[in-house]
């Protein structure tokens, strides 16, 4: 296990079901298809009877395929064409996007989602694959969120989509500089700072004028490429939600945010980055530089959750150092242990569940925090590799793993 | 400076560093017996001092004296940390034990913001800041610009005795030296006989009792008490036990009473009442760059 975990692309680790392309192709648009179908159940359906239902009856029914090894095939399908995949769900989401553009509220959830989703993409990088945690991913969501509201503002002719990439680099080099004294020391060192970062943050924010105090500040709409995001929809196709450009956007950048951690994933970065957490005085005796590793893992996380803060700050309008609370960082944690450390694409399914379950149970809204903290404590305690756990590297296709 | 405004300064600032170095303390044991970081330990300490507050107006139906009040306050709000503390490593801190060091850290951060919810949640009107009971003697002396508050000398003393107490306890009794083995070494002294989830067990009680204390104490200090005071006071302790080097009580004490140094000098420099802290933790950070053992290493070097 250990020497497969060296090497390759990480994958679930049954064995290969040999299959035509065409096959293969079928079998993804399926699988996708019906993913999408139970996205779609999730934004749409409102009484909460209706969501239970739907989340009783998708466990069982993945049980049964899997029982059935139809689950399997898709695997196996989704492995061996990964771009076919993500293009096709990407299509998919966008296909729900446009069957949902007149639904201002589900549009909201499904953009909330793929923000957290990326922000959740690059804590995969810094926990998952580096093992560096970062408590603050809210505070440079924030921090991205507030770099758009300020640039943004002052430099007007400046494109939308670069000021977007700054606040992102922002993001990513406040943190290089606040992890950077400590990058030689273990990793609780690193707990310690970003938890007081992710308080000081707020404080600061408050009492600084420049940034709007605890009123915060207004933030201009997005405008990229001639299009302006505020009459989002062509009228002459029927219009749309005014979320509707801001789902497309924050779609194509979850797209992007999957893409990258999967290269990184596959490429010397992630199997460095993997051997850094895994024993760093092995790889270090190998070699390999484990804090230049880490400190890559953190800005390139960090940039994910500055990009997302941007567009969030674009979408919502206004922001407040009261939306940035240490809280939603444990949320944030919440989803990628749910999940399953490490594994890129288990963060959209949990990104979904805790984002948009405490929307459709209103019981829940006010107890979401005590809920997921003890589904975490119950996660780490008995399935400490959540729901979907990471694969297995496996560099040889048809060898076993 | 005025010696008036001098000594009111230090007066406030022991008291503050004396509350950080209990919670400092109790970081430092976890870490020495088991090389674990209790993130739950501020929320633990909050907890504790909401105890001690339904206590007290539990009391307070029954008008019960000031001094009785406090002494049933302190004694069962110390001895149910001290549970607590013991529970949580019973069943999710020594279970987690083989697993991968972020796993403990993320079990005990994620029970901590449990406790927080559900005092949150749960205590009547637990959102809002609680007054709590000024039970000590308020009175006080003037000094010229010296403002000499009787509570703070017997919140000082309090602390200061605790911690000479414990030290005691780890020096000189046989549970304290089954708890200085297993910091030196698990198997050997296991392989002496010695019960190693026993003793992990009592250091885990001890140190949350110890927060219990230092949560009462600041109740009494500011008389008021809020669901996310052990946010704060938790960080700080930690900085204060990693600054004054894990596993030394020493360097807990050094490191407590610094943060409260730092955060004084910062209140006197700047205007602005928020950036005391953000001095502090900036100084602290710099510290751990220098000194990533600690100012007192107990231990010789990290493992590296």
């Amino acid at each position: 296990m250990a020497a497969n975990r060296l090497v390759g692309r990480p994958v679930s680790g049954e064995s290969l079901i040999p299959m035509s392309q065409l096959k293969t192709q079928l079998v993804i648009l399926i699988g996708i298809s019906l993913s999408v179908i139970v996205l779609y159940g999730f934004l749409y359906l409102e009484h909460e009877w209706e969501i239970g239902l739907l989340l009783v009856t998708l466990p069982v029914a993945i049980l049964l395929l899997k029982r059935a090894n139809m689950l399997i095939y898709f695997q196996t399908a989704a492995r061996m064409m990964p771009r076919f995949t993500l293009v096709s769900f990407v299509l998919g989401v966008l296909a729900l996007i446009l069957l949902l553009r007149h639904e201002h509220f589900a549009l909201l959830m499904l953009t909330t989602v793929l923000l957290y989703v990326t922000v959740s993409l690059g804590l995969t990088i810094q926990f998952g694959f580096a093992g560096l945690v970062n408590f603050a991913a809210i505070a440079f969501f924030g921090i991205g969120a507030y770099s758009m509201a300020v640039l943004n503002h002052n430099f007007h002719a400046v494109p939308d989509l670069v000021i977007i990439l700054f606040s992102g680099l922002i993001s990513a080099l406040l943190g290089a500089l606040l992890i950077l004294p400590i990058l030689r020391t273990r990793g609780h060192y690193a707990a310690l700072i970003t938890i007081a970062f992710g308080i000081l943050l707020r404080t600061f924010l408050e009492v600084n004028d420049v940034f709007g105090g605890p009123q915060g500040l207004k933030v201009d709409g997005l405008e990229i490429l001639g299009w302006d995001f505020a009459n989002s929809f062509p009228s002459v196709l029927g219009g749309g939600s005014f979320y509707m450009a801001y789902a497309i956007a924050a779609l194509l950048l979850a797209a992007a945010a999957y893409l990258l951690t999967r290269l990184i994933e596959a490429s010397w970065f992630g199997l460095n980055m993997d051997s850094v957490r895994l024993d760093e005085v092995a790889s270090a005796s190998f070699g390999i530089n484990a804090p230049r590793w880490k400190i890559t893992a953190f800005m390139v996380g960090n940039f994910f959750a500055g990009l997302a803060g941007a567009v969030y700050a674009a979408m919502s309008g206004f922001i407040a150092p009261a939306s940035f609370n240490f809280a939603d960082s444990l949320l944030l944690v919440s989803i990628v242990l749910l999940g399953g450390i490490g594994n890129a694409v288990a963060v959209i399914p949990a990104a979904l569940l805790i984002v948009v379950l405490p929307e459709k149970f209103q019981v829940i809204q006010e107890y979401r925090l005590l809920l997921f903290g003890i589904v975490v404590i119950l996660i780490l305690r008995f399935r400490p590799n959540g729901l979907i756990p990471r694969g297995l590297r496996q560099y040889f296709t048809g060898s076993s793993a | 400076m005025d010696p008036g405004f001098f000594a009111q300064y230090l007066i406030n600032g022991l008291v503050q560093g004396i509350t950080y170095a209990l919670v400092a303390v109790g970081f430092t044991l976890f870490f020495g017996v088991l090389d674990v970081i209790k993130f739950s330990h501020g929320d633990v300490l909050m907890l504790g001092a909401f105890t001690a507050l339904a206590l007290f107006l539990g009391l307070d139906q029954l008008s019960t004296p000031a001094w009785l009040s406090l002494t049933i306050m302190l004694c069962l709000g110390v001895v149910a940390m001290a549970l607590l503390g013991a529970l949580l490593c019973k069943f999710l801190v020594l279970p987690l034990k083989e697993s991968p060091p972020l796993n403990t850290l993320l079990i005990t951060l994620m029970f901590g913001s449990v406790i927080r919810e559900g005092v949150r949640l749960f205590f009547p009107n637990g959102s809002n800041p609680k007054p709590f009971p000024a039970l000590l003697p308020e009175t006080s002396i003037n000094w010229g610009n010296l403002n000499l508050r009787l509570d703070s000398v017997i919140l000082i003393f309090t602390g200061a005795m605790a911690i000479v107490l414990t030290h005691l306890f780890i020096q000189k009794t046989r549970m304290g030296l089954a708890i200085r083995a297993v910091a030196q070494d698990e198997e050997t002294a296991r392989l002496m006989g010695i019960n190693f989830n026993k003793t992990v067990l009592m250091t885990f009680a001890l140190g949350s009792g110890l927060a219990a204390l230092s949560g009462i104490s600041t109740g009494l200090y500011y008389q008021e008490i809020n669901f996310s005071m052990g946010l704060m006071l938790g960080v700080i302790g930690f900085s204060a036990a990693v600054v004054g080097g894990l596993g030394s009580i020493y360097g807990a004490i050094v490191g407590g009473l610094l943060f409260a140094f730092l955060q004084t000098l910062g209140a006197i420099w700047f205007s602005v009442p928020a950036y005391k802290d953000v001095f502090a933790f900036t100084v602290i950070i710099m510290l751990m760059a220098w000194r990533p053992t600690g100012l007192l290493a107990d231990r010789s070097a990290e493992r590296v």
